[in-house]
């Protein structure tokens, strides 16, 4: 099908618009990409390692690492619940509940932090129940999770809930008519063909959730060894204008980001082969 | 729609509970903000949003947002029509480069920013010879919104693109139609409403962007603060009021923002149909 337009495009613009295209991609991105690699290759790898195993950066590692992914799980669940009720079933207030999942992208992350961290103090509307129970949310590592929770919520529903949609019902009445209970139709004929969207959306979360910086900063209470994250280390390097100790803990996050997004295209690729037959 | 069943008493658990996450994560913190910025009163609340500051900095950040939404308009409509609709090498390069500031930490953007035209940058005698002031200025702010924004309008475009095809194209441009010809008469029409969701999205993030405009500000009152870094001022001089009543605005584009966006959803589905 595609043999005879390689030879060349008959639509006119390829120039202009590759043109337009390289050129702002080049500005916006490129030029600052490569002062990125070209100030990384100054640093002396002696001043790197110490920088980036430095008992205070270790433990904002951990912390971003931990409350990220905990976030992330959460987030798997309710997301897939939420996608779940909105796919399956008809009920009021559908509507409103499918157009407010994006609310996350759209509020500022700043005043979602200032709004959760008010909420969850021991005095607040939800942080003094929990407070009756000896739990403390706000400035603490939960509150961080708390924080991630919200900024994550829609990738996974935003993932889940297309596939889900297009699910065939032929599968799940096969499987009713051969005797099989809900449970059994759900771990076997949904969850493997959703789960590649599933794993997406999870990624997609926990690698937000690592970077996560606007709404943290408010609820984390931002304690050294205790709830400091990454981003906030590299901001208070940077503060110092120490911009080499900011660049090389950022270059450690960018790759623990680009190793968890390359682990998501692995199962993608490898779920989109079982699914076109193609080994 | 073959598959919405009545729900059972399973259903209405799972029902209630997806509610009850989504009150407590999503709507109370809306309500929460609402009623603390009018807690003291409508005088109050003016007061707040009107003060000199305030008002310097909804203009800074309707500013930067309209210009990041030009350029990112301008960049996905010509990146999503150049790889579709061509077939070259270096294709997946780009498209890969295009997505890179969606994994970047909002920090490192500015970060890599300040790296490159800060002072220890091989760029920084360029940018000192034009006297242009780039980082802790508004242009710094600019590029770092339109960075962090900057995959949002192509993400929209590339796949009803992609599920197009180019053989309209191409017949329009054996008929003899030129690029702009073709692209208004025969591209736009279906990209309009996945245009207009992605230009809400761009709106959305580029109006409430806080880390990478946070590296990039040089936190000056009245100047380079935009209205999340200005909340972020009045929070930590410990004036709540004044900080969730700048925030009550924010919230109301947000909600504005949603009911645009699911309108726009339904439009195009209908379309669809």
């Amino acid at each position: 099908m595609g043999k005879k337009r390689k030879k060349k495009n008959v639509i006119p613009g390829f120039g202009v618009s590759l043109g337009i295209t390289i050129t702002m991609l080049g500005l916006v991105v490129m030029i600052p990409l490569c002062s990125l690699v070209l100030f990384s290759a100054e640093l002396s790898p002696t001043e790197f390692l110490k920088t980036v195993t430095g008992a205070r950066v270790l433990s904002s590692y951990r912390v971003s690492f931990e409350t990220a992914f905990f976030a992330a799980v959460i987030d798997a669940v309710a997301g897939l619940v939420i996608a779940w009720v909105l796919v399956r079933y008809e009920f009021p207030g559908r509507e409103i509940m499918n157009g407010l999942i994006e609310l996350p992208f759209a509020l500022p992350t700043a005043v979602a932090g200032i709004a959760l961290t008010h909420l969850t103090t021991a005095n607040g509307w939800v942080g003094s129940i929990f407070h009756r129970f000896g739990i403390e949310i706000a400035y603490t590592r939960i509150g961080i999770t708390v924080a991630l929770v919200f900024i994550g919520i829609p990738f996974v529903v935003r993932s889940v809930q297309p596939v889900l949609e297009k699910v065939d019902g032929q599968y799940e009445e096969a499987a009713n008519i051969l005797g099989a209970n809900p449970r059994q139709t759900f771990c076997r004929i949904i969850l493997p063909e959703i789960s590649p969207a599933l794993i997406a959306g999870f990624t997609m979360s926990f690698a937000r959730g690592l970077g996560e910086y606007g709404s943290v900063v408010f609820i984390a209470g931002n304690t050294p060894f205790e709830t400091e994250i990454a981003p906030l280390m590299i901001m208070s390097k940077l503060q110092e204008f120490d911009y080499s100790s900011a660049t090389a803990i950022a270059l450690v996050m960018l790759f623990a980001a680009f190793i968890i997004l390359f682990i998501n295209a692995l199962i993608q690729s490898r779920a989109s082969r079982i699914v076109s037959g193609i080994d | 729609m073959k598959q919405k069943k009545k729900c059972g008493v399973h259903g209405w658990i799972l029902i209630g509970l997806s509610s009850a996450f989504l009150i407590v994560m999503l709507i109370l913190p809306l309500i929460y903000v609402m009623v603390t910025a009018f807690r003291e009163g409508w005088h109050s609340f003016s007061a707040a949003v009107t003060d000199k500051y305030a008002v310097a900095s909804i203009k800074l950040t309707l500013e930067v947002t309209l210009i990041t939404v030009i350029c990112n308009t301008l960049f996905g409509i010509f990146a999503s029509w150049t790889i579709t609709k061509f077939r070259f090498r270096g294709k997946k390069i780009i498209s890969t480069l295009m997505d890179l500031p969606l994994t970047v930490s909002p920090i490192i953007a500015g970060l890599i920013y300040v790296l490159t035209f800060g002072r220890q940058s091989f760029l920084y005698p360029y940018v000192k010879a034009s006297g242009f002031d780039i980082i802790f200025a508004v242009p710094g702010i600019v590029l770092a919104t339109i960075f962090v924004t900057f995959p949002f309008i192509s993400r929209e475009i590339v796949p009803v693109l992609t599920a197009q095809g180019t053989d309209e194209e191409e017949a329009a441009a054996l008929m003899g139609a030129g690029f702009p010809m073709i692209f208004r008469k025969v591209t736009f029409p279906h990209i309009k409403w996945a245009l207009l969701y992605g230009i809400v999205l761009c709106t959305a993030r580029a109006m409430g962007e806080f880390g990478a405009v946070s590296v990039l500000s040089g936190h000056l009152k009245g100047k380079t603060l935009t209205m999340p870094l200005y909340i972020e001022l009045l929070y930590q001089g410990y004036d709540f009021s004044g900080a969730f009543a700048v925030s009550a605005i924010l919230v109301l584009m947000a909600v504005i923002i949603l009911v645009i966006k699911s309108i726009l959803v339904y439009k195009g589905k209908e379309e669809e149909l």
